[in-house]
């Protein structure tokens, strides 16, 4: 309570500062010589994507509070400074203009959708402030248009064609199948991708690709491509696309007495996904997330109990990653021994294998995490935490 | 036997588009209107069936004749408040206040209730068995006979009944029927009802069948229905349930040959070609213009 009036009133008054001071903000992020090291926050608190943002606004207010009472970062206590970019790409700029020019922070956190990540991308690059996005899973967060890295820009969470990659080793290694069929939504970008990288990875695990169907999204009627994946005889189903149109694909493929196990992204995580399928249907199909607060893993068990203590619920997959970019950067800091925006870039280049709640995370050359993800399954219509797959 | 399973799957899509194809053809061949808000109707229906179900706990038979009710209600009130104004107005005028009504009804519903989709229960057990090969459902077999005896009944409706003998009599000549002593309006109204109840049942039978919901679900099936009734022969009730089938076995075939991205353009090109060859249809004769 206190620490947010002071937060908000700090915020209000930088703010009016702010327009007067932008321009005589020096080169540079650093914040030597202060006893704590200064970490911006830029997030959706309001506004259309504000549940993304508020959630990992909790957690990495419970990582701060975990670390300072551990001592901090090298004997420096960490001081976060949240900013509301109200889910707009031009408050996002702002946004990062005010933490680098006027608090100077070391690094920044956010934001939590690719749009909002993108918009503070120049001013990073510029500023030399590291900036890392837990959530933003475009390749355009991190690869600018014209195919170069963008030097400062990092993200926590697996970029979307990388499930296609989890779901490829899972298949091949865990479920050992050796043929698979993939029925992709062909009018999104997103399915295409999963698709592309689940066959280009399966075919490399030594799989074989028997049936390869696409859709466009609001059909309705799926059972004729069905029935003609189920003469080719997969023993797997890949169905990257979204809960709409996965429910009835799921529903039609069981009752055309398809029984092998079927999985999907991100994209099919929804409850309205088990109303439209029916929990039966669901039954044997699996799903690809960052977390899930059922992983036994002891980093991921405990971070459970400490934000259910906090905020009296369960994590969700934003709430982890939000966690875990705190952690990150503190590793980084750590490493590079300094709050030296272009020597924590280097390190967290670097990162290699670093323990996270989400699982390990290394970094490749395109700032892409290299991590592990979670497989969870359906079991009569309830998630249940299957495996972690690790990179 | 994999065809056999296409052939089921596509006669199965095909009742869906007759039912729906009969309410076009059915006005049209009265009014000579093409309703486009027919589509919608199939949508309200597809709705009242939806929350009888969840709502009042009803059984597939009671919400199918609710729905139906209800539809034929909500196709008399459409043609009395919106249609019966413009009898005398020009064609192109009756057509875009169709649009209009049509449109009214999408939004009015996405309005009151939202854009949301939503989920039909379950009310058959999703049990199927096999057959030659085929893996049959019991929901495929009930919803087939819930068509079929659906279009037998307004066979009968049409060839035996006094309603239905009024409604051939308007269909071939208004003015005369008028003469005749034939309450034209009435008999409007009375196919408006059985074309709209027909879609209501064809709204329910899509939501067990599919599933999913929504209030744009009447756009694509209203229009594939017009096609079909195009193709049998728009105004003539057998070439609609003709048509209704021919295309939804076709949409299929196009499917298992593994064009399943083309299956809608096949319906819009079969459109095109009997408009160019054979505009009267499957069923139609070459009739003269009545001078």
């Amino acid at each position: 309570m206190k620490k947010s009036k002071f937060a908000s009133l700090f915020l209000s008054s930088s703010l009016l500062i702010g327009i007067l001071a932008g321009c005589g903000a020096e080169e540079g992020s650093s914040s030597e010589g202060g006893d704590t090291i200064k970490i911006g926050a830029n997030l959706e608190l309001s506004g259309a994507t504000a549940s993304y943002g508020t959630s990992e606004a909790d957690a990495i207010d419970l990582a701060v509070e975990e670390i300072n009472d551990a001592g901090g970062i090298d004997g420096k206590k960490i001081e976060l400074i949240k900013v509301d970019n109200k889910s707009d790409a031009a408050e996002a700029t702002n946004a990062a203009i005010k933490l680098t020019s006027q608090d100077k922070v070391t690094a920044i956190i956010g934001a939590a959708t690719s749009g909002n990540s993108v918009a503070q991308v120049q001013i990073a690059t510029d500023t030399k402030t590291p900036m890392i996005s837990p959530s933003g899973t475009s390749t355009t967060v991190t690869v600018g248009d014209d195919g170069k890295v963008n030097p400062f820009t990092f993200r926590t969470a697996f970029i979307d064609p990388f499930q296609g990659t989890v779901a490829a080793n899972f298949a091949a290694n865990e479920l050992k199948v050796k043929t698979a069929a993939v029925y992709a939504d062909n009018a999104s970008d997103y399915a295409k991708g999963l698709a592309a990288s689940f066959i280009k990875d399966f075919e490399a695990a030594g799989g074989k690709i028997v049936a390869e169907e696409s859709y466009v999204a609001k059909d309705t009627d799926f059972r004729s491509t069905l029935t003609n994946i189920k003469s080719s005889n997969p023993e797997f189903i890949f169905i990257p696309g979204y809960y709409e149109e996965v429910g009835l694909i799921v529903k039609q493929a069981r009752e055309l007495g398809i029984t092998v196990p079927l999985m999907g992204a991100d994209g099919w995580d929804s409850p309205t996904l088990v109303d439209l399928a029916g929990a039966d249907a669901l039954n044997n199909s699996f799903i690809i997330t960052a977390f899930s607060s059922e992983d036994p893993d002891g980093k991921a068990k405990d971070f459970s109990e400490k934000f259910k203590e906090k905020y009296g619920k369960d994590p969700n997959s934003f709430n982890a990653l939000g966690y875990d970019t705190v952690y990150l950067l503190k590793d980084a800091i750590e490493r590079a021994g300094s709050t030296d925006g272009t020597k924590i870039k280097e390190a967290i280049e670097a990162t290699d294998q670093l323990e996270l709640v989400t699982g390990l995370y290394s970094v490749d050359e395109n700032h892409h995490p290299i991590k592990s993800a979670v497989i969870i399954e359906y079991v009569d219509g309830a998630q249940v935490f299957k495996t972690k797959v690790n990179p | 036997m994999e065809w056999i399973q296409q052939l089921i799957n596509g006669i199965s899509l095909g009742s869906i588009y007759a039912l729906i194809a009969l309410g076009y053809t059915m006005v049209y061949g009265i009014i000579k209107l093409i309703n486009f808000a027919h589509g919608d109707v199939f949508m309200v229906g597809s709705f009242i069936g939806f929350y009888s179900i969840t709502v009042f706990g009803l059984g597939f038979f009671p919400a199918l004749i609710l729905s139906m009710a209800a539809c034929a209600l909500f196709g008399v009130i459409i043609e009395r408040i919106a249609y019966k104004r413009l009898r005398n107005a020009t064609r192109i005028a009756a057509l875009i206040t169709a649009i209009g009504v049509s449109l009214l009804i999408e939004y009015g519903v996405i309005y009151i209730r939202g854009a949301q989709p939503e989920a039909y229960p379950d009310v058959f057990s999703n049990r199927s068995f096999a057959f030659l090969g085929a893996q049959i459902s019991i929901q495929s077999i009930l919803i087939l006979s819930v068509s079929v005896v659906l279009m037998i009944l307004l066979q009968f409706i049409v060839h035996k009944t006094k309603t239905g003998k009024a409604m051939r009599a308007v269909s071939h000549d208004t003015e005369a029927a008028k003469l005749m002593g034939i309450n034209v309006d009435n008999t409007i109204s009375a196919t408006f009802a059985i074309g709209s109840a027909l879609a209501g049942a064809a709204g329910v039978i899509f939501g067990i069948y599919y599933t999913k919901i929504d209030p744009l679900m009447g756009v694509i099936p209203g229009v594939k229905a017009f096609v079909a009734a195009v193709l049998g022969g728009i105004g003539i009730i057998p070439g609609a349930m003709v048509g209704g089938l021919v295309l939804g076995v076709v949409e299929t075939i196009v499917s298992a040959l593994g064009f399943s991205l083309w299956r809608d353009a096949a319906a819009f090109v079969i459109l095109i070609l009997i408009l160019i060859f054979r505009p009267s249809g499957i069923f139609g004769k070459n009739t003269r213009e009545k001078v």
